[in-house]
């Protein structure tokens, strides 16, 4: 608790730090300009769309919106929501903690041209990242007439939109743990197996307890990109009612057919989720800053 | 030599299991599937690939989204600055909360982004109503395409400036001001100056999310061809008319763009780290 406390108090000296010193304090009429602008353009550009978003959604009373969630077609989105990124998540989980223990725990040459790779579905347009999936596996593409012949459906099915959100979700979590493991080193995991524990106990009684906030954060962000992809799934979905609609492409659909409410219905419990992200992702600042503390008041003599 | 030092370092296990999954998924994943747009472009003959990069319809969408995407990025520096300059230098009420946010456009579904800025922004919205008869019209023209491309890219400004802003030490500002600088002689000459690569980079990466946005812009934008259709919709437009190699060959393009800015920000995030780590 009283650790708590310093944390916090550390923070607030942070600006306080700054106004304190003259050489570093701005004129009471400097500050109050750049806050207004500042905050005039945050309360513009973000808080004014959050809060649309669940005005516009209760518009109409709550009976409206909860009709508009348990609708059969509302359901299966969100059903299909979660089986997308319930298998997405995971295979981008276990290819973060391996590309990360890879790039971080040994040298070889080439390293930061992976990196380079790994970072690339940042950089590509949501568009393209579903695009690449119709052209190998669509009608016309490289294993379409295979696919066919097979009676295998990936394109406009369920399979195309598992791979585009896997895609498009691909860096979060090594990118989360690469950094945090490169300044952990690798005595600690050296030192386990010097005093006789197997591979994966060294994994899991040293290596995991080390990342686990960093992997918390990654995954949830992963997490919050694969629900609300729209892009990359609208390209490979073919928009089949009922079938192959997630929550953001059935929130389209209903926008397009004038439902707004049920559109900004469907919407708040994707904001909703934001909203969940943006907590746990301040929590887990909180909690790594902490374990900042303490590791160096320990050091400290 | 260093092989022998690769060898020295292999007293941990699962090199080789996390090196070749981490290679074959990421082949499988994402380098094999990008490069049938590669594959696919080149098997066009050049007449093919030019008509279909440079029709007056998709150099039009390139003028939009490559003007609107700049504009946005320069207004996202601007205020990304001010706002990482306020969250590291004042204390205001709700500080916390402000911080928390600024992330929003990461977690917000793009969709959930893109209707609601149009019901802001709409004739009748909330904004929109009072913009009309002024005469401003924002939504479904390319000042819409605008608006949702500054909401997606404000975090990467922030989020890029105020670790280099926390880290800057006082003392050189200190100096600054036992040598007779004003405050504002300091923060121009001697503050802006360090922190211009990390406000270079914030600006490449809104600049290269603005390019390649899709979900937050078509529900405001209108979609009218020539006046305020953007490049990722052209690509899904050919697609929807089975124009596959039109499609292709646009997104071509679109790639080569992403390359070219990946290589700018990669160097951009290596000054910023250099800079910032000779000044402290």
């Amino acid at each position: 608790m009283a650790l708590g406390a310093t944390t916090l108090g550390d923070t607030r000296s942070g600006a306080a730090r700054f106004e304190a010193n003259t050489a570093t304090r701005d004129p009471p009429w400097v500050k109050a300009a750049i806050l207004a602008g500042a905050l005039g353009f945050f309360v513009l550009f973000l808080l004014l769309p959050l809060i649309a978003v669940f005005v516009e959604s209760l518009r109409r009373g709550w009976q409206v919106y909860l009709a508009a969630l348990v609708e059969p077609d509302a359901l299966s989105a969100i059903w299909l929501t979660l089986l997308i990124a319930g298998i997405a998540v995971p295979l981008n989980l276990v290819f973060g903690v391996a590309a990360a223990w890879a790039i971080t725990k040994f040298d070889f040459p080439g390293k930061q041209l992976l990196i380079t790779f790994i970072d690339l579905p940042f950089s590509v347009s949501p568009v393209i990242a579903g695009l690449v999936f119709v052209l190998v596996f669509g009608a016309q593409g490289w294993f379409g007439p295979w696919l066919i012949a097979n009676d295998i459906k990936i394109i406009f099915a369920v399979p195309g939109m598992v791979l585009a959100t896997i895609f498009v979700t691909f860096p979060f979590v090594a990118r989360e743990l690469i950094p945090l493991m490169q300044t952990q080193g690798r005595d600690e995991e050296e030192a386990a197996l010097v005093l006789g524990a197997s591979g994966w106990q060294m994994f899991k009684k040293v290596t995991l307890p080390n990342i686990k906030w960093a992997l918390l954060y990654g995954v949830i962000l992963c997490n919050a990109r694969a629900m609300g992809e729209f892009g990359a799934v609208s390209v490979v979905s073919g928009h089949i009612r009922g079938q192959t609609n997630t929550m953001p492409l059935h929130v389209e659909i209903l926008y397009n057919e004038y439902q707004f409410t049920a559109a900004f219905a469907v919407a708040s419990l994707l904001a909703l989720l934001a909203l969940v992200t943006l907590v746990v992702k301040t929590y887990v600042e909180w909690r790594s800053a902490q374990v900042a503390t303490v590791a160096t008041e320990g050091e400290a003599p | 030599m260093l092989m022998a030092h690769v060898r020295a370092h292999r007293v941990l296990p699962g090199f080789g299991l996390s090196l070749g999954f981490t290679l074959a998924y990421l082949s499988l994943i994402v380098l094999i599937p990008l490069s049938a747009v590669f594959l696919r472009t080149s098997a066009l003959s050049f007449e093919a690939f030019w008509q279909a990069v440079s029709s007056p319809r998709v150099v039009a969408s390139y003028r939009l989204s490559f003007g609107a995407s700049l504009l946005a990025a320069a207004i996202n520096t601007v205020f990304g600055f001010l706002l990482a300059w306020s969250l590291v230098r004042y204390r205001f009420p709700g500080k916390r909360i402000v911080d928390a946010l600024i992330d929003l456009p990461f977690a917000l579904p793009t969709a959930v982004a893109g209707i609601s800025l149009t019901a802001l922004y709409a004739q009748n919205g909330w904004l929109g109503q009072f913009l009309e008869p002024l005469g401003i019209k924002i939504a479904f023209t390319p000042v819409g395409v605008l608006i949702a491309l500054i909401f997606i890219g404000l975090p990467f400004v922030v989020r890029t400036v105020q670790p280099v802003l926390e880290d800057l030490d006082t003392e050189i500002e200190e100096a600054a001001a036992c040598l007779g600088a004003g405050r504002l002689q300091t923060v121009r000459r001697v503050v802006l100056p360090t922190l211009l690569p990390a406000l270079l980079t914030g600006f490449a990466l809104a600049f290269a999310r603005a390019v390649g946005e899709y979900g937050s812009v078509i529900f405001i934008a209108g979609n009218l061809p020539m006046v305020s259709e953007i490049t990722p919709l052209i690509i899904i437009t050919k697609l929807e008319q089975y124009d596959y190699t039109g499609a292709t060959a646009v997104a071509a393009v679109m790639l080569v763009v992403s390359f070219l800015l990946l290589l700018v920000i990669n160097g951009l995030q290596g000054w910023t780290d250099r800079r910032s780590a000779r000044v402290r």
